[in-house]
């Protein structure tokens, strides 16, 4: 039994651990430490709350925490990074899963005993923990189906969505009014269940309702829901940690999420109401004339051989076909030409925030040569050539030239200005934004067909 | 089929239609290559190369005409001389010419080929798209003769062209004015530029400018408004207004210029007047003016063409064989069109070649089919450059727009802050005291939360959120507490959800660790 004080001493040093593993990722060279800070909070923090309170029975309690962990640990051992966004996906959802559980069980729990003002903001912490809870756990379900290739990633475009999404609002209002008005525990279940049955529907819908080029915003913005969820059981629970914590996550999922729009140029609340990718443009974008090249892995050869600088951009394309390891030997291989090779990463390639990053520094690639967007884009036009693998609208000119198109605004890469941009691609189909690329057209646009992995693996056997 | 390169005839025609690297690719396709022994003597290709890359030399032209299917050319056939040089009288009908024809300048030669049944492919025809451009001989035999011009412009001028500070004192750098950014103009622009000259272009095209300045060059822009730019990315005739700003502009150049190169056509027309004999004296003495339109009657007043005249001192160099000049590089080159021809006519790689009239690209280049003249083409569909909208002035209202929307935006977050602190306010004049010390933990929490975030570096946003997978697992905090309540019920819901926070607590933090070590800088 631990008392009190000590208690709240291990939640804040808990606290300040898992705010120093966050700040920890600001370099590559401090991250591994930061996370030994995250792992040593929570640590520190099962132990003190394990200690402090009185479990019915331990073994249960040990014998939970390790199935649970030996499952979680086998899933991070075993996932592909390509697969990354799915993970991430499914641990939201478990959040927002125990987020409601939690809330369930701390309405239920005869233990607590509130009253007048205080009972009124305890049930209003419930309720909203439930609700947070909720709508996270579907959501992100249903953008782990989406992601997995369950689901179609289509966007679903119920008729009425956007009434279909008010009416459950007002009713979850209304329900909440009815479950905090509520004097007996018996009454005040049915509003209870009913509401989430609702979240379960609202977040289910939202996020079926958002299109696959969206995902990094919803994966993000699922991020901030779980730490609002958690933050709200803290609340509900009166602990101090659970709110610290909560409200890191909450807080670090909204700026991502506000990143990710801001490099689509799209507004938080469009992304949110969804039909992205399904909806024509309001004006009459011009149409694209003129014939892509094709250029085959022989000529591909030719022209990298010749080539003093490249930079290489890589997209979802090339997570789906697992070409990460091929572009990575490819790189190594010009290198050791003399060759200058670069990656230019825009914020939104791939389906979450620093997808990227993560495939090409499983295959081996120096961080130090990946850069950002903003980085890389003055020096596009002193590039001999640059490789696009597997991207489409992160490239797309038409959103500087084309003002009706729907992608306008948006801030892409511009490699049409390097010397030649040699363009790997399955077909000539449109990206996720269902926006033709005037890229593909260009007068020093190169097109090479087929599968990523295979055509940059013939590209390297030629070298 | 066999395919036949004969010696072109053409007096001062050093190039040879094939290149040995070029005969491997012809045979690659399926073809038979015969080539008349010496034809690539004079472009520094032996006999010898040619064996090695797979070609049987023949040595008489009159075999390599009887023999062939496909006969490979320079220039067009000539009809006259003696017997033994009339190359027009050795094709046989039947067989396909591929050369240069110039069928906008001669129809008669067309008429004849159609009447012997010959059928003819000009090289010279090539249509101006995208697809189209690895066999376009005119942009290929253009970027030599434009770096040709550089060549000969540096030998008829008695300077270096790179600016030195030397022990015996310090040189200028010459000043070079490239008139057309054409193919070739560019290419001499390139040329120029590595030799270490100031150079400057003008075309009437303002969209080339960009092209100009990244080889290097200065674009001079003209105070007028009016679009050069014609049918399939060449040149226009323009007004009368503006072609006397440009000769202005011209006059002011010549005066500080030591080389001028110029490079203006206009297809299918005399070359325009540029460079007026009074403008060229304006030049000091020692100037070089080379004109790549000397073929097409010069840019220049003085130009004669195939010569070299000097007037009052300055050099006026005029030679239409500039490629020819280049012989090895410009039948390289031609050679490699060829080869990118053939690979179009002969798509099955069977050595066999398909006149296949649908296509854009063969229909354009066949100027000569079953006795008939199939010139000129169907006008060919739009190219992808796209013509530059006339630029949109920012005007006034658009600036005061975009000022409406900072002052929104700015006003839009003062509003937000006051909605927040009234929110907070509200909180704090209904809530207890207890909700309040935790919402004041909440509040500053976000706060740091934001600070810290913002400093994440792009790079590690997965492993930002995993991270944060595994930390807001600490709801097992809450599940744990739980698990000691009374009621078999909540500690039912307790344990699956320490189960599912235990997946998120050890497989967060487990894949964070894994991505993080993958992270490695070059060493």
């Amino acid at each position: 039994m631990m008392a009190q004080g000590l208690t709240s001493a291990v939640y804040i040093a808990a606290s300040i651990l898992f705010i120093l593993s966050l700040g920890g990722l600001s370099h590559q060279e401090s991250a591994r430490r930061g996370n030994l800070f995250g792992i040593a909070g929570m640590a520190i923090a099962i132990f003190a709350t394990l200690l402090a309170s009185t479990p019915t029975s331990y073994a249960l309690v040990l014998g939970v925490m390790a199935v649970g962990g030996a499952a979680g640990s086998t899933l991070a051992a075993r996932v592909e990074m390509t697969a990354m966004p799915q993970l991430v996906a499914i641990l939201h959802s478990f959040v927002g899963l125990a987020a409601v559980l939690v809330g369930f069980g701390s309405f239920l729990d005869p233990a607590a005993e509130f009253e007048g003002a205080e009972k009124v903001v305890h049930d209003i912490e419930i309720f909203l923990g439930v609700l947070i809870g909720a709508v996270t756990f579907t959501g992100s379900v249903a953008a782990f189906g989406k992601l997995q290739g369950i689901l179609h990633s289509r966007p679903l475009m119920l008729p009425g969505r956007h009434l279909i999404n008010l009416a459950i609002g007002l009713g979850c209002i209304w329900l909440g009014v009815l479950f905090v008005g509520s004097d007996s525990a018996g009454s005040a279940l049915w509003p209870l269940l009913i509401m989430t049955g609702l979240a379960f529907i609202f977040g289910l819908h939202m996020v079926l309702a958002i299109g696959g080029a969206d995902m990094p915003v919803v994966i993000s913005m699922l991020n901030s829901y779980s730490g609002w969820a958690a933050a709200a059981t803290g609340f509900m629970l009166a602990n101090d940690l659970l709110i610290v914590t909560g409200a890191l996550v909450g807080s670090s999922g909204a700026i991502l999420s506000y990143i990710m729009c801001r490099a689509m140029n799209r507004r938080f609340l469009s992304v949110i109401l969804g039909g992205f990718g399904g909806e024509t443009s309001t004006g009459e974008s011009s149409a694209i004339e003129g014939e892509a090249v094709a250029v085959s892995v022989d000529e591909t050869v030719q022209l990298l051989s010749e080539a003093k600088s490249v930079v290489i951009v890589p997209g979802y394309g090339m997570a789906v076909a697992h070409a990460q390891h091929p572009v990575s030997e490819l790189v190594k291989v010009l290198k050791e030409r003399g060759v200058e090779t670069r990656f230019a990463i825009h914020p939104v390639a791939g389906r979450m925030p620093g997808h990227m990053n993560v495939l090409l520094a499983e295959a081996r690639v120096p961080y130090d040569v990946v850069l950002e967007m903003d980085e890389i884009n003055s020096d596009l036009p002193d590039t001999d050539i640059v490789l696009v693998i597997g991207a489409n609208d992160i490239v797309n000119p038409a959103a500087q030239d084309e003002p009706n198109s729907p992608i306008a605004g948006m801030p892409v890469l511009e490699v049409w200005k390097a010397e030649t941009t040699i363009i790997l691609k399955r077909s000539m189909a449109t990206g996720y934004a269902g926006v033709d690329n005037p890229l593909f057209y260009r007068e020093n646009s190169r097109m090479l067909f087929g599968d990523a992995k295979e055509s940059i693996s013939a590209v390297l056997a030629a070298l | 089929m066999i395919i036949g390169v004969p010696t072109e005839r053409a007096p001062e025609e050093k190039r040879v239609a094939l290149s040995p690297s070029s005969v491997a690719g012809a045979i690659k396709l399926g073809f038979k290559v015969n080539i008349q022994a010496g034809a690539g003597i004079d472009a520094g290709f032996s006999d010898r190369e040619y064996e090695e890359h797979g070609a049987e030399v023949i040595s008489s032209a009159h075999q390599i005409y009887q023999t062939s299917d496909v006969l490979l050319k320079i220039r067009p056939p000539l009809s006259q001389g003696t017997e033994n040089e009339d190359e027009f009288s050795l094709l046989r009908p039947g067989q396909t010419l591929i050369s240069l024809i110039g069928p906008g300048q001669n129809p008669d030669l067309l008429n004849a080929l159609a009447k012997k049944g010959i059928t003819a492919l000009a090289m010279d025809a090539v249509p101006r798209i995208s697809r189209a451009q690895k066999l376009d001989t005119l942009s290929s035999m253009a970027n030599v003769a434009g770096y040709r011009a550089v060549v000969e412009a540096a030998t008829h001028f008695g300077r270096f062209f790179t600016g030195q500070v030397t022990a015996a004192g310090k040189v200028p750098p010459a000043k070079v004015l490239v008139i057309g950014a054409g193919v070739a103009g560019l290419a001499a622009i390139g040329a120029a530029t590595a030799m270490g000259a100031v150079v400057r272009a003008f075309d009437t095209r303002p969209e080339v400018k960009e092209q100009v300045e990244s080889m290097g060059a200065e674009f001079l822009m003209l105070d007028f408004e009016e679009e050069g730019s014609g049918e399939g990315g060449y040149a226009k005739v323009m007004s009368e207004a503006f072609i006397a700003a440009e000769m202005k502009l011209f006059e002011e150049q010549a005066r500080d210029v030591d080389i001028i190169i110029t490079t203006a056509l206009i297809p299918g027309k005399p070359a325009p007047k540029l460079i007026l004999a009074d403008t060229a004296r304006l030049m000091r003495p020692g100037s070089v003016v080379v004109d790549l339109a000397a073929e097409q009657g010069g840019n220049c007043e003085l130009t004669r063409p195939g010569e070299v005249v000097t007037e009052d001192g300055i050099t006026v160099i005029g030679f239409t064989d500039l490629t020819s000049r280049m012989a090895a590089q410009s039948s390289q080159l031609y050679g490699n069109n060829v080869v990118h021809l053939l690979t179009e006519l002969c798509p099955e790689k069977n050595g066999e070649i398909t006149i296949n009239l649908e296509d854009e690209v063969i229909r354009g280049l066949t100027v000569v089919h079953v006795n008939e003249v199939l010139w000129p083409p169907p006008a060919p569909r739009l190219s992808a450059t796209p013509t530059p909208a006339p630029a949109q002035p920012v005007g006034a209202g658009q600036a005061k727009q975009e000022e409406r929307k900072k002052s929104g935006s700015a006003l839009g977050s003062v509003l937000a802050l006051a909605v927040v602190l009234g929110l907070i306010l509200g909180v704090g004049a209904f809530a207890p005291k207890s909700f309040m010390g935790h919402f004041t933990v909440f509040v500053l929490s976000v706060f740091v939360g934001w600070q810290v975030i913002w400093n994440v570096t792009p790079a590690l946003h997965t492993p930002l959120m995993s991270v944060t997978n595994a930390i807001s697992g600490i709801i097992v905090v809450g599940a744990l507490v739980q698990m000691s309540s009374g009621s078999g019920v909540v500690v039912a819901l307790a344990a699956v959800a320490l189960f599912v926070a235990s997946i998120n607590i050890f497989g967060g933090f487990w894949v964070t660790q894994r991505m993080l070590r993958m992270f490695r800088k070059d060493s």
